[in-house]
């Protein structure tokens, strides 16, 4: 059992990361007794797992999977939503809230061609495309606020771990941030000048998600733009 | 601007090829990742005269549709030279030898992309010469191979590529245009290092089985060479940041 590759360092496809008794994490494949990274990326070493952290790359979707999307296409039963993966999503008019049944209404009332919508994947697998609901809290219709679309690679780190990085963009911008999966971010400030900081900010970690000490770099960007977060507000009040 | 002529001898008698290079010794090579910005994936390659860009797209919706496969996705590839690459005009019509070099080009990289994970979905990778001198499907697949992996496309490796050739009976490394067009045999190879496959592999000429033998042994050497230089290409663009980003944290903190 040996790590070949240096932990936290960017490797590159083929490039040998172990050998040995080591469990698959994502983004590597076993030839033998030797793991190898599949994709540009950061190694990460977790106990037996090794898992490379991608730098880029597209949005696979999950059953499961909060994601913003643009609706492309109304239908008579349902709309077509482009969710910035490689299939086509569907939103049948079902899985929207309201009255069950027939309806008589032209579905572009609700959705139009051009809107966003905040949907979660009600199913997908490789046979099928991917089926949406737009059926819980929060969820439908994108009309205020600003939407960010950022490479769903970096989705995680702009997470964080346990959502220390989110949850510090979210305290000190003051802004209310929702994150889809595939890469579609969704900001809601109190102010305009608030809302552009935040938006600054998601394209910091996109850029530099591969750096260290990337969340008190954010900080210290948002605190010199001078926009009051929410600390600073409960402080005057 | 009139066919380059002839020229007398390809290699001098100190063993110096007509652009001063030895032997064995390849062209200089400059590989940039990331430079196109609305495609996923993207490279730049230089080798010698040679000037290469890929664009790749995807995995994305398969158009039209009959051609998605249901297990697996679908690579697709372009190789196209610019009606200015050459020294008389190409047409820009695909000629027979783009189709052919497209196709051998795709079979080289579908063996490192692990395309069942995208089932459904189309792969498409072009290459377009913008400045041809020899060589110019080898060096389209090493920057082929490292644009599919800037665009976060899981992979098994990087794949190299580099042609060796005969000229005035003996066998040289990486030919350029007029070596290729007046020497005796050309052997375009196409490597994959770790999983040690060879997955192009065209001749133009005659050799013999020690020549083919010699010739090859050069290529693989090279392809290592190339291998090389593409993983420190890719890896540079997250590590320029890297050293920018952390750099300006230092001096923040002792300012």
């Amino acid at each position: 059992m040996v790590i070949v590759a240096e932990p936290k360092q960017v490797v590159a496809p083929g490039e040998l990361l172990a050998e040995g008794e080591h469990v698959l994490g994502d983004n590597s494949f076993k030839v033998g007794t030797r793991i190898y990274s599949a994709c540009i990326g950061i190694l990460e070493v977790d106990g037996n797992r090794v898992t490379v952290v991608p730098l880029k790359g597209g949005y696979f979707p999950r059953v499961g999977d909060l994601v913003g999307g643009r609706i492309v296409d109304v239908g008579l039963s349902g709309w077509t939503v482009d969710i910035r993966a490689p299939y086509e999503a569907m939103l049948p008019a079902s899985e929207t809230p309201g009255p069950r049944g027939p309806r008589r209404r032209d579905l572009s009332e609700s959705f139009d061609v051009g809107d966003m919508v905040l949907s979660q994947v009600l199913a997908f697998d490789r046979t099928r495309d991917p089926l949406l609901t737009v059926k819980g809290p929060g969820l439908g219709k994108i009309s205020t606020g600003r939407v960010v679309e950022i490479s769903a690679a970096k989705i995680p780190r702009l997470i964080g771990r346990k959502g220390s990085m989110i949850s510090m963009l979210k305290r000190e911008t003051g802004c209310q941030i929702t994150v889809g999966q595939n890469g579609v971010v969704m900001v809601w400030g109190k102010s305009p000048e608030n809302e552009r900081v935040a938006v600054e900010a998601i394209y910091m970690v996109e850029r530099e998600a591969h750096t260290r000490g990337l969340t008190d770099r954010i900080r210290e960007m948002i605190a010199k733009s001078n926009v009051v977060g929410e600390v600073a507000r409960t402080q005057t009040a | 601007m009139p066919e380059p002529k002839q020229p007398e001898k390809l290699i001098d008698d100190k063993g110096i090829r007509i652009d001063g290079r030895r032997l064995d010794q390849l062209r200089p090579i400059k590989l940039e990742v990331g430079i196109l910005d609305k495609a996923d994936g993207s490279a730049y390659i230089e080798q010698g005269k040679n000037k290469i860009l890929v664009g790749v797209y995807g995995p994305r919706e398969a158009h039209p549709k009959h051609i998605a496969l249901p297990d697996r996705a679908v690579l697709r590839c372009r190789y196209r030279m610019a009606p200015f690459s050459v020294d008389e005009r190409k047409n820009p019509a695909p000629s027979r030898r783009e189709m052919e070099l497209s196709k051998v080009i795709r079979e080289s990289l579908e063996s490192v992309v692990l395309t069942d994970l995208y089932p459904r979905t189309t792969i498409d990778v072009f290459i377009e010469v913008l400045q041809s001198d020899g060589g110019s499907r080898c060096a389209g697949i090493t920057a082929a191979s490292l644009a599919l992996a800037d665009a976060g496309i899981p992979m098994r490796e990087l794949v190299a590529a580099c042609a060796v050739g005969k000229i005035q009976g003996h066998m040289v490394l990486d030919l350029s245009d007029a070596e290729d067009k007046y020497g005796e045999a050309d052997l375009p190879v196409a490597w994959v290092p770790n999983a040690n496959l060879v997955t192009l592999l065209q001749m133009d000429g005659i050799l013999t089985t020690n020549e083919f033998e010699k010739g090859l042994t050069m290529a693989l050497d090279a392809c290592k060479t190339i291998h090389g230089m593409q993983q420190e290409a890719l890896k540079k663009k997250y590590l320029v940041i890297k050293e920018v980003a952390e750099e300006r944290e230092e001096t923040e903190v002792v300012a």
